[in-house]
């Protein structure tokens, strides 16, 4: 009885695993925050008679490790989400297959971060620190203009950065104190940074939510690292129908820390020509109009219209810190060890 | 139910001495077929791919000798956590399961179920509960600086060694309440009696005779307690912070932050060493232990506090569990229909203000998003996913625990390796799956049903630890008895032994079925974005700013407690015949 349930059980399984494939199938491997409109991918599988599946595999540094270990016999026809920070890794362990798309000739040059065309920019968000604007308004407190402000005794206890070891965020903004402080300078920086109070949470959410006084969670800090399109957040999911923004964006030149995120062909798809049908359609007006309220990020297609959200609460950042992914890829671990030994110990 | 076919065959293994050697060997072998081929197949095998990618003797010459100091701190802190959290459970958790097996008081079924259902709230859930109770701006510390003009919170609580183990205890109580209860409550009172008429006064004949009957059960309770403990993860990110790692934690970080897979895998090898030894020592201390005592129904032993010290420890005791497990968990509910009210700016002042408008938005697709989760679909999903788990993870449990029951020199080697499970990290396993089941023969890494295999994986050692003590006390002149007057095996298994393992067997579907409904960590890693559990929809709300987000991450919370809360009662409820009185 019970060997025959566990074939059966086998039976199903193998069933399913290998379903019948149906027309044609194209299947997107990316992150936990993918985000895209029902109708958007729907107009797309109409057009081009195909089925779009997504894999999502954790976060982006899960699902890119995801994405290296299958390479051989990859899990999907392309793969969306790799950042600027981890693009290195990406690249090196030769996951993408070069597509030179006709789109990428009205893309910025400054997202184009690799030559050979293998990743392709397809949006960008920029890590910046949020504030309570109550609470400034309420003490007459200015709001911080540059990296070395937030060191003043007035700001003291006064923000919330994520460990750059388990967040993203948290490692872009550290990324940004190396670029503007530079390799040797930036220790010190974040020494006195937290002789001023600063408070090192490991998530996004737990700073935002837990800490962040002015998120729904109340908490005690009214500064925190999240994305300068946060503010657009909170008045398209305010609990009652907002006109202004509770929380604005410090976006002084050399504050934020730009990431770009990218998609690329994986090598071996079976699916080529619609590998890169879809490329085009996510450097396209539609999904890159679709993606900034979907995802929060903003597009790469400088012809997309910004939903009214964004203009109207997410401005851009003047000067967004960058550095290259070959140097981020060649001390990464070093600067975080660094960092933990710096700030943590 | 098909584990009852299961049961009587492997009973029937115990008696067949007369039977030839290889038919006997074959009954010896044959309850460990279904969950050696599962967990061949499911644990060992993704386990060895990704751990043979990283433990090679060309990958294992890059691990860095700096590295030896991360794996030194990591473990040391590890035990260090996992031996202080195990010991104030059991101070919480025996006095509680006492109080549950051995008193009858008002709200006892409530109180019961308020401690089961911690077990499987996510982490990020609980943790949100423990800040609105006991964070920089939760009620105690909000009330304390009202109370005496404060500045700034009086208490730090998040982010210290303490939250670490208050979680820890908040959520592994049960397993006590569960495993010892369910030993104390059948325990044959006579043999208590018995001493104290010769004599001894009742802390005596606790000491001596109670507590020693009960010595199996605490330490297969103190095992999982620890296990647990050892591998802990979320409750070290989120309330421990970055201050504390674990070796899970350690694990988490360079295999997916770094990508250091060498390290990633010496780091899961030392946990799973580490586990297996744990399982190995508990064996052997466990092995000749149990005592076989004709159990009694749990009313037999249950009585209403009479004496002032017995209604001082049933009212002291039950205060305490309510203020552990209710208050974390009421705020969730109450923030889920409310808002907080702060004055923007204001840092001291809160004030609530009802709204239901989270529950009306879980069914507004705002964005029209293609991942859009409509909360009954997550919560049909998530139902269907604990039933599967709860079927499978007893189908594969009932036949070895009822071997283990019986130890013979094969189950006492086998059964250090089904603690395993317990010990492998979520994230190694994952990855490992992804490693294995991508290509024929085994291509599962599409399928919807990975998700309760890997739940199965982490149930199954509870329920085979929940079942193997009951069957273990089952004494066998009672099935002599019941067959030499004549009964069939099936006739003998349906009279003496399902009245006596019935009680257990609903302690063990509810394991399996909490672990399924709460389990986050294995499910993100598996699970196909159309198939959505009610964690993996809390995650995404909260993965977004907004208080529309936020609110409705509280609202599927809630649900998801309901949910358990309502499973747990059901399946308590859910009685066999001739199981009434057990």
């Amino acid at each position: 009885m019970k060997r025959f349930f566990f074939l059966t059980m086998l039976v199903a399984l193998t069933l399913a695993a290998c379903a019948p494939k149906g027309p044609a199938t194209l299947t997107v491997m990316t992150h936990d925050s993918f985000a895209v409109s029902a109708e958007v991918v729907k107009d797309f599988e109409q057009a081009n008679n195909v089925k779009v599946t997504f894999i999502k595999s954790g976060d982006t540094g899960a699902a890119l490790n995801k994405a290296i270990l299958t390479k051989d016999a990859p899990l999907a026809d392309l793969f969306y989400g790799v950042d600027n920070t981890f693009l290195s890794r990406a690249l090196q362990a030769g996951i993408y297959e070069p597509y030179a798309s006709p789109s990428l000739a009205n893309i910025p040059a400054e997202f184009k971060l690799d030559p050979q065309n293998r990743a392709l920019p397809v949006d960008y968000g920029d890590v910046c620190i949020n504030y309570d604007k109550a609470y400034f308004a309420a003490r007459n407190l200015p709001i911080p203009e540059s990296l070395e402000d937030l060191t003043k005794p007035e700001y003291k206890d006064l923000l919330v950065v994520e460990n750059p070891a388990t967040s993203s965020p948290g490692l872009a903004f550290l990324l940004a104190t190396v670029a503007h402080f530079g390799p040797e300078g930036y220790l010190k920086y974040w020494e006195t940074l937290r002789e001023n109070g600063v408070v090192v949470v490991d998530g996004w959410e737990t700073a935002y939510y837990t800490n962040f006084s002015a998120s729904s969670g109340r908490g005690p800090q009214p500064m925190v690292v999240s994305y300068a399109s946060s503010p657009a957040a909170e008045v398209v999911f305010a609990e009652t129908p907002l006109t202004e923004s509770p929380t604005a964006s410090i976006i002084a030149p050399g504050t934020c820390f730009r990431q770009i995120e990218f998609v690329g062909i994986l090598k071996g798809t079976q699916q080529r020509v619609l590998a890169e049908k879809f490329v085009d359609f996510m450097l396209g007006v539609t999904f890159q109009e679709d993606m900034p309220l979907q995802m929060f990020m903003s597009p790469v297609n400088p012809a997309a219209n910004l939903p009214e959200a964004f203009v109207q609460y997410a401005p851009a950042p003047e000067q967004p810190a960058t550095l290259s992914p070959d140097l981020i890829a060649a001390n990464r671990d070093r600067w975080i060890a660094d960092w933990t030994e710096a700030v943590l110990r | 139910m098909r584990q009852r076919d299961n049961e009587s065959a492997s009973q029937r293994v115990g008696k067949s001495t007369q039977g030839g050697f290889a038919e006997s060997l074959i009954r010896r072998i044959a309850p460990w077929l279904g969950v050696s081929l599962f967990l061949g197949l499911f644990f060992f095998c993704p386990l060895a791919r990704i751990l043979w990618l990283g433990l090679n003797p060309a990958s294992l010459l890059t691990i860095a000798p700096d590295s030896l100091l991360i794996i030194r701190h990591s473990l040391l802190f590890t035990f260090y956590q996992a031996c202080l959290s195990t010991l104030l459970t059991l101070l919480v958790g025996l006095p509680a399961a006492y109080l549950f097996a051995r008193f009858d008081f008002r709200g006892k079924p409530l109180l019961r179920l308020l401690t089961a259902i911690p077990f499987m709230l996510p982490t990020v859930v609980a943790a949100a509960g423990f800040n609105a109770l006991l964070g920089p701006r939760g009620w105690v510390n909000l009330g304390l600086m009202q109370l005496f003009g404060l500045e700034s919170a009086p208490i730090t609580f998040v982010h210290t060694l303490w939250a670490i183990l208050f979680a820890h205890v908040f959520y592994n109580t049960t397993i006590l309440i569960r495993v010892v209860g369910n030993a104390l409550a059948h325990l044959d009172p006579r043999l208590e009696q018995a001493a104290r008429i010769l004599g001894a006064d009742a802390r005596r004949a606790f000491w001596q005779v109670t507590l020693p009957l009960l010595r199996p059960s605490i330490l297969a309770a103190s095992l999982l307690v620890f296990l647990f403990d050892f591998t802990s993860f979320g409750v070290i990110l989120l309330l421990g912070g970055p201050r504390f790692a674990t070796l899970e934690v350690e694990i988490y970080k360079q295999a997916i932050q770094i990508f250091n897979l060498p390290l990633a895998a010496l780091l899961t090898f030392i946990q799973l060493l580490f586990t297996l030894a744990f399982s190995i020592v508990y064996g052997r201390i466990v092995t000749g232990v149990a005592v076989t005592t004709t159990p009694h129904t749990a009313q037999s032993n249950l009585r209403r506090a009479r004496a002032w010290r017995e209604k001082l420890f049933v009212g002291g005791m039950a205060s305490l569990l309510l203020a552990l497990f209710l208050l974390p968990m009421a705020s969730l509910p109450l923030r889920s229909v409310a808002r907080l009210e702060a004055a923007r700016g204001e840092r001291t002042a809160v004030g609530y203000d009802l709204t239901s408008n989270y529950y009306t938005e879980l069914f507004v697709n705002r964005l029209d998003s293609l991942f859009y989760v409509p909360p009954f679909k997550a919560l049909t999903n998530s139902l269907l996913y604990a039933t599967m788990t709860v079927v499978l993870s007893l189908a594969l449990g009932f036949p070895v625990a009822s071997a283990l029951a019986r130890p013979g020199r094969l189950e006492r080697f086998l059964d250090p390796f089904l603690m395993l499970p317990l010990g492998a990290s979520a994230v190694t396993l994952g990855l490992g799956f992804i490693v294995a089941f991508n290509q024929p023969p085994l291509a599962l890494i599409r399928s919807p049903l990975l998700v309760p295999i890997a739940h199965t994986l982490i149930a199954l050692p509870f329920v085979i630890r929940s079942l193997q003590p009951a069957l273990a006390s089952i004494p066998d002149r009672l099935r002599q008895a019941a067959t030499s007057l004549g009964a069939s095996p099936l006739r003998t298994w349906f009279t003496v032994d399902w009245p006596i393992v019935s009680r257990a067997t609903l302690a063990a579907a509810i394991f399996a079925f909490t672990v399924s409904l709460g389990e986050f960590g294995a499910t993100a890693l598996v699970s196909r974005p159309e198939y959505p559990t009610l964690p993996i929809a809390i995650y995404r709300f909260l993965s977004q700013p907004g208080g529309l987000n936020y609110g409705q991450a509280m609202d599927m919370a809630t649900i998801l407690m309901v949910v358990c809360g309502a499973g747990i009662l059901l399946i308590e409820r859910f009685r066999l015949p001739g199981a009434g009185e057990f």
